[in-house]
Parts: structure tokens; C-alpha cells; sequence
């Protein structure tokens, strides 16, 4: 039974590399656009995983961690943020609105399999 | 395939690039509008972002100039002139010719880049200070520190569930990095009536021993080390010094790991008597953190002594027959062990259910070690194909190179041996009709040498097992003509890509233009998924036109034993794989009578399908007024399993059918209860896919 996990980047080339990395590792992805388009998204499925960028047009990776959070099927779930270098106040802004982890920009296809792992057990 | 990533960025850049322009030109008219400064910020920081990700690293640290400037002016820090207008227009055409140069167009001006970099450079407040340019992330490095034990203290706070953070996952990650201990210290857990769930009380002790050294220990941690306290310290350095076997005294641990202090140790030592017996006694500890520091103390003692012993031959041989005969008898044995659970359970005998749950839990622990004696890495396997692959391409004058990974996954012995021939058949597959001529190849431009990757890697309790070639890929069009041809599908049935695919495991299925030696007789396919579906996998298949074929096979790791549900419906137990379940709720008369003659229930607030398998299995009886549903997960989606009654979680020996039996649609086989009768494990994905067909039927 594969694990369902949605991925949240306003970048279509991150989302495709995302979304190949981890379907190729043999999960099922579920691609938004931004925080508005996943939390839409949460709403009729439900998913082991959410991983997002911080900066989104509509709603961004703050709001979308803090909507998910306030989803009782979200409450637990691991969120992982991708950050780049320059963003430590917005990794420990993010971790205040309850992401779990994060992932800075650039990373290898490895490395977000590492972190899949990792926090999904 | 990382080509296709950049082509998608490029594409992607020159819209965003697109609308930079446009962006900019508006603030020129309206520089205080927020919301355009923050779409020319969140334009360049994805283009950032991306361009790092696939490799434009002159491009992303290009773009981080104009970034920096304008996340001071998103903040308030700097406003916004028609000078940085103009200029942010100049990157963003640097940045076009940039894009343009790695397509193969035109060049870079290098030195214009260089001016536009320093006229950003130059507007940030204190400019003369050289700025950092953004650190590159590196991957990890392996080199290997010495093998040393740890202690470690992972204390979360409170609160750590609320970021979704699993101490268990922790916990697993670190039992992977080398042989350890966990002693879990429930000192602040309170009396049920005060727990509140979703607040962590434990904390746990680990003794680990491994040659990756400290930082990769805390790096398991990376996430959670801002919401916990953690110490690591080093309590063993893995014989340098000669240290003989015996290991720190009760107290002097106690002491280190900080639960107790010296003066208190003394006066206890004053009283001749075993150490942690006084502690407790004395009420200084609890007897949690002195068992915990005991298991430290054996634990180390028994790798000091394992490592004296090392020479004396670590392994022995034994014919594959003893150990069925062992993994036979620990099936009887678990099958024995539910009767006298069940027994004691109804005896009410508290002596009695106590030791049925010792028995329990050791029998668990023997059929897990059984289990894993039969355990062996696939790849011994994945050598034999590497010759059938040198073989075949030499017969059909092709140059195929084939590249394994993951050959030390491990996996039961039976599974292993049940998984060749399907393994030939696609291999042999992929060699005839994937990978094409080296000359046809050359045509494509493609080097001349095809690849055929063969993986396995875990995921939870089953074997991922990947083959993938660079090939023609499938022929949809020509699958679809074949399948129409067959009479499987009418000739404009509207079909998915998936479905398409699904198609050559039909019997009798091959576009082969013609039989060769090799493959093209349409036997093959459809016996690679009866084999899977023998064994409780599952198959997958993903192909582009042009760049091959990727065919997913996810195996369960052993045949012989599983976690499963008890279920009750009329007189007739029915066992479901717990590996599927979600959870079990109720179905009154009430609920059934709402949804109106439809099979679904509202399960807070979302919709979800339900089967009842008393239906459909036309079982007679009166029906209970509350019926159970087992939810359960398949490929991502979540079904319901009507039953009359839920027993509870079971062990279930797998016993496979008679050959009669064998072909009965949504059975996957049979296992003896505790009573000695017989129930049926359900085969949850065939009944899911056979009521999917039923559902589209009827639409």
C-alpha cells in the first residue's frame, strides 16, 4: 500500500522532480500549486505526508502548515518545508506553525528520499 | 530524465521571466504596491531556487543579488526607485541571455553580469562588505569513524507530537545505524484518568554501537533537537585500549548519566548489598532508570565479550529443509499459542492469562528470529541475470549494459526462489522488445549501449523491485490495436494509459512483430502477475514512448506468517492482512437506512465506499443490528469491509489452498484459529478491483 504524499510548490519543475523522485520510490503523489490549491486538496484525501515550499502566491508554506495542522487528518502527519539558505527565520517560523522538518534548496533527488524516509518511518 | 527536469525549469523560467517584466513595468507606475513587489520577489526566488536544483548554478547565484535587494524592499528596509525598476529589468534580461546560452543560443556577457551584480551590490545598505555568496549544501560524506558505543538521552518535550515528529521513527533510524538497545523511562507518565494523548511523556536511553561516528547520531535527530533535550556520550571506544570485559560499576552509571549524584551513591554503597536493589529501596531512583542503566551495563559487557570471541568462526551451515522444518513448527506453535489465549481469555483466570501473554510475547519474538534465519539477500539472484543478460544481447546483437542496486536487500528464501521466473520474463521482455539495435539506437540519439536497471529496496513490510530499461517504451497504440483484435476491449472503449498497459498481462498477449527465440509467443506477461499475484505482490507499470519502460514489482517480505484481523460474519471467521487496515468503526440499521440503498458511509465528514462481504459472499443469517467496517487502505484509497463482528488482531499461519480452491476470486488462502477451525484470509485488493469493475458496469 503506497504511501500518499502531497507535494506544494508554486515551481512546476521542483513539483515534477519532487513528484518523480518519490514516485519512483514507489509512493503516490498528489502535486498543488500553492497553500490555497493543497489545502483544497486535503480536504477529500487523505495523506502519510505534505511537503512544501515556503514561498507561494495565494496562500504560502505558513499558511498551508498552519491550515493543514487545524485538519484533524493533518494534526500528525509529518510536514516538511523546503527552505533555501537565507530563509532560518522563516525555518523556525515554520517550525512554530508545527512543520516537522525541512529540506534546503538545493537539494539531490537523495536527499528528499533520505527525508521521506526519515520522518515517515 | 534529469534532461527533462531542465527542460520543464527552462520553460518555466521564461514564464516567470515573462512575467517579471510585466511586474516590474507596473511598479515603475506604482512603486508602493506590496503585492507586485512580492510577485517580483517570489519570481526570482523560485527561479533561484530552481535553477540550483537542476544545475544553473550561474544563474541562481546571479539571481540571489536581485533577491537580496528585494527581500529588503518586501520588508520595508529599501524603496523602491526607477533606478532599481531599470536595473532589476537589465537582470532580467541577463538572466534570458543566460537561459538563452545554456540552451546552446548565443553567449553571456559576462562583463554586463558582473555590472548588473554590483549595481545591486551597491544598494544594499553597508554594501562594502562582501557578501556571502550562498553556501552549497554538500552531499553527505561516508568516511568512516571508528566503531564506538554510544549512550544517548532523548528527551522530547511535550509537545513534540504537535510537529508531526515519530520518536518511534527516530528510534528505527538509529536501531539501522548499528546494534542497539532502548530502554523507554516512563517516570512522568500519569494515571490514565490525567494522560492526555497527544502529549509525549516518555523518554528513552539508547546504547548503540557504530562505526558512523557523532555527528550522523545527532544528525538523526536534526529535526527535533530544537523540542528535546539530547546527550550523547561515548561509553565504549571499541577496544584501543585493551579493556577488559567487565564494565563500569551500577553506581558509577547512574552517576554519569546524571540520575543520581556521588554523595547519595556512597551512602547507599555503605550498606553491602546489591546496589540497584538499595536505590529503589531508598527511594533515591526509580526502578525504571536503574533498570535502564543495568541494560547499559550487559549490553556493553556482551559486546566486550563478543569481540574476544570474534575469532572462533561466527557462522554455520544448515540445509534449507531444517530450517522449513523450524518455520513449520513456529507455525503450529503460534497456531497453538492463540488457542491457549483464547482459552485463558475465557477462563477469566488472571495466573492463567498471564502466562498466555508471556507465551505470546515470546512466541512472537521466535517467529520474528525464525523468520529472519530464512532471510537472504536477492543478491544471488541478481547475479544470474546479469549473465542472462550478457547472453541474450550477445544472441540478438544488441549492447546492453545492466546496473543493480540494492543487492543486499533481504528477503524470504521462498519469496526469492518464487520471484525467478518472473524476474527472467521481464528481463528477457525488456531485451527483446525494449531496448532497441544499436544502430536504431544511434538514429534516436541515443548512446548505443542500452541500460537496464534492476532495484530493490524496502518499503514498510514489502520489497520494492524496480526494472527499468532506456528502450522504445511501450507502443500504446499498438497495445490497444492488439487488445481490440483480441476482443478484450470494444474497439472505442475509452481507456486510461494505465489501463492500456495493464492490457500484455492478458493471456495470449504479444506485439511482437515476430517470434523470436527469445519472446513474441504472448505467454510471458501473464504469467509474471500470476506469479506476483501468487506470492501477495503487486504490479505496476510506467513506460514514455522513446525513453523505456520502468515495471514495479512490490513483494511482501514473507510468505509465512502475518498480522492480520479476526472478523466474524454469521458462523464463518474471515482474517484480513493488517497491513491494510485503518481502522474499524460501526454501521447501525440507522446509518444503513440514510445512505438510501448506496454502499457509503459518511466517516467524519468524508464519504467512504463500503463492501458488505456478507452479501457478498451470500452468507445466511440474520444480520446483527450493529455491523461492523473494517476500513481499509488500497492504493491510497480508503474502503470499507461490512463484517457482523470484529474479534480482534490475530497472527495468522498462512496455509495455502487445495488446488480446487485455489482460483476462488477475493481468497488469497486459509488459516487454522485457535479453536481449530478454519478461516479464510481475504484478498482486500482483489476484492477492492472486482468491486470496481462491478461499480463500472453499472455506469
Amino acid at each position: 500500500m503506497a504511501k500518499v504524499i502531497l507535494t506544494a510548490d508554486d515551481s512546476a519543475s521542483v513539483r515534477q522532480m519532487v513528484s518523480f523522485t518519490l514516485k519512483q520510490h514507489g509512493y503516490d503523489v498528489i502535486e498543488a500549486a500553492d497553500g490555497k490549491d493543497a489545502l483544497s486538496k486535503l480536504e477529500s484525501r487523505k495523506v502519510d505526508m505534505i511537503i512544501t515550499d515556503l514561498n507561494m502566491p495565494n496562500l504560502d508554506g505558513i499558511g498551508l502548515i498552519k491550515g493543514a495542522r487545524a485538519l484533524p487528518d493533518c494534526r500528525f502527519i509529518p510536514i516538511i518545508m523546503l527552505t533555501t539558505e537565507s530563509q532560518d527565520t522563516k525555518k523556525q517560523e515554520g517550525k512554530a506553525a508545527g512543520a516537522t522538518g525541512w529540506i534546503v534548496k538545493p537539494f539531490q533527488p537523495e536527499q528528499l528520499i533520505a527525508v521521506t524516509r526519515k520522518v515517515l518511518g | 530524465m534529469i534532461d527533462l527536469h531542465r527542460q520543464t525549469f527552462r520553460d518555466e523560467a521564461n514564464e516567470l521571466l515573462a512575467e517579471l517584466e510585466f511586474s516590474l513595468l507596473e511598479l515603475y507606475e506604482s512603486s508602493e504596491d506590496q503585492e507586485l513587489v512580492a510577485r517580483v520577489f517570489r519570481a526570482m526566488h523560485t527561479i533561484k531556487g530552481s535553477g540550483a536544483m537542476f544545475g544553473y548554478d550561474d544563474i541562481s547565484s546571479f539571481t540571489h543579488e536581485v533577491e537580496t535587494v528585494f527581500d529588503l524592499v518586501r520588508n520595508g528596509q529599501l524603496s523602491v526607485t526607477p533606478e532599481l525598476v531599470t536595473l532589476s529589468l537589465a537582470a532580467r534580461d541577463q538572466i534570458k541571455e543566460m537561459l538563452d546560452a545554456a540552451d546552446g543560443k548565443g553567449t553571456v556577457n559576462e562583463e554586463r553580469k558582473e555590472e548588473i551584480k554590483s549595481g545591486f551590490r551597491n544598494m544594499l545598505p553597508g554594501h562594502n562588505a562582501p557578501r556571502k555568496t550562498p553556501a552549497v549544501t554538500t552531499v553527505k560524506t561516508t568516511a568512516t569513524a571508528p566503531t564506538l558505543t554510544y549512550r544517548i538521552r532523548f528527551k522530547p518535550h511535550p509537545r513534540l507530537f504537535q510537529t508531526g515528529a515519530n520518536p518511534l521513527a527516530l528510534l528505527n533510524e538509529l536501531s539501522e545505524m548499528g546494534r542497539s538497545i532502548v530502554v523507554a523511562q516512563t517516570t512522568n507518565l500519569p494515571l490514565l484518568s490525567d494522560l492526555d494523548p497527544e502529549t509525549c511523556y516518555l523518554f528513552w536511553d539508547i546504547v548503540i554501537t557504530t562505526d558512523q561516528g557523532e555527528n550522523a547520531l545527532r544528525d538523526v535527530f536534526i529535526f527535533v533537537e530544537d523540542d528535546c533535550e539530547l546527550t550523547i556520550d561515548v561509553i565504549d571506544d571499541g577496544g584501543y585500549l585493551d579493556n577488559d570485559e567487565d564494565y563500569k560499576k551500577l553506581g558509577i552509571i547512574l552517576v554519569e548519566r546524571g540520575d543520581l549524584d556521588l554523595e547519595s551513591m556512597t551512602q547507599i554503597l555503605n550498606c553491602h548489598k546489591r546496589f540497584g536493589e538499595l536505590a529503589i529501596e531508598s527511594g533515591v531512583l526509580e526502578a525504571e532508570q536503574v533498570a535502564s542503566a543495568l541494560a547499559e551495563q550487559q549490553y556493553v559487557k556482551d559486546i566486550r565479550k563478543e569481540r574476544q570471541t570474534k575469532e572462533s568462526g561466527s557462522s554455520i551451515r544448515v540445509p534449507a529443509e531444517k530450517l522449513d522444518i523450524l518455520v513449520n513448527l513456529v507455525g503450529e506453535m503460534v497456531t497453538v499459542q492463540a488457542r491457549l489465549s483464547q482459552y485463558a481469555q475465557s477462563s477469566n483466570e488472571a495466573a492463567l492469562v498471564a502466562i498466555a501473554e508471556e507465551v505470546e510475547r515470546l512466541t512472537a519474538s521466535l517467529r520474528d528470529n525464525a523468520l529472519n534465519i530464512r532471510m537472504l539477500p536477492i543478491g544471488s539472484t541478481f547475479i544470474k541475470f546479469r549473465r542472462l543478460v550478457h547472453d541474450l544481447s550477445q544472441e540478438l546483437g544488441k549492447k546492453i549494459e545492466m546496473v543493480t542496486i540494492g543487492a543486499e536487500t533481504e528477503l524470504d528464501k521462498t519469496v526469492i526462489e518464487k520471484l525467478n521466473d518472473p524476474l527472467v520474463h521481464l528481463i528477457r521482455n525488456c531485451i527483446d522488445h525494449g531496448i532497441e539495435t544499436p544502430e536504431e539506437r544511434t538514429e534516436k540519439g541515443k548512446p548505443q549501449t542500452g541500460t537496464i536497471h534492476l532495484s530493490a529496496i524496502h518499503s514498510g513490510d514489502s520489497v520494492l523491485l524496480t526494472i527499468r530499461d532506456d528502450g522504445a517504451g511501450l507502443d500504446r497504440e499498438a497495445i490497444r490495436a492488439k487488445a481490440v483484435e483480441k476482443g478484450l476491449v470494444a474497439a472505442g472503449a475509452e481507456l486510461s494509459t494505465k489501463e492500456i498497459f495493464g492490457m500484455i498481462f492478458a493471456s495470449g498477449f504479444s506485439t511482437a512483430q515476430q517470434v523470436t527465440s527469445v519472446s513474441g509467443r504472448g505467454v510471458g506477461m501473464d504469467v509474471v502477475r500470476k506469479a506476483i499475484d501468487a506470492l501477495r505482490g503487486a504490479i505496476e507499470i510506467d513506460s514514455t514512448p522513446g525513453e523505456g519502460t520502468t515495471i514495479t514489482l512490490r513483494i511482501p517480505l514473507t510468505l509465512a506468517i502475518i498480522e492480520s484481523l479476526l472478523v466474524r460474519i454469521g458462523a464463518d471467521c474471515f482474517v484480513l492482512p493488517l497491513t491494510f487496515v485503518d481502522e474499524c468503526i460501526e454501521l447501525s440499521r440507522e446509518d444503513v437506512a440514510r445512505s438510501q440503498g448506496r454502499h457509503i458511509m459518511n466517516v467524519r465528514g468524508k464519504y467512504v465506499p463500503y463492501i458488505p462481504l456478507r452479501e457478498l459472499f451470500a452468507i445466511g443469517g440474520t444480520v446483527p443490528d450493529i455491523e461492523q467496517i473494517v476500513i481499509t487502505r488500497i492504493e491510497g484509497n480508503r474502503v470499507g469491509f461490512v463484517v457482523d463482528h470484529v474479534i480482534g488482531e490475530h497472527q495468522t499461519v498462512i496455509k495455502s489452498l487445495s488446488r480446487i480452491y485455489r482460483n476462488v476470486e477475493g481468497v488469497s488462502g486459509a488459516t487454522i484459529l485457535g479453536d481449530g477451525s478454519v478461516a479464510l484470509i481475504l484478498d482486500i485488493p482483489q476484492l477492492y478491483k472486482s468491486a470496481e469493475l462491478a461499480e463500472r458496469e453499472v455506469c
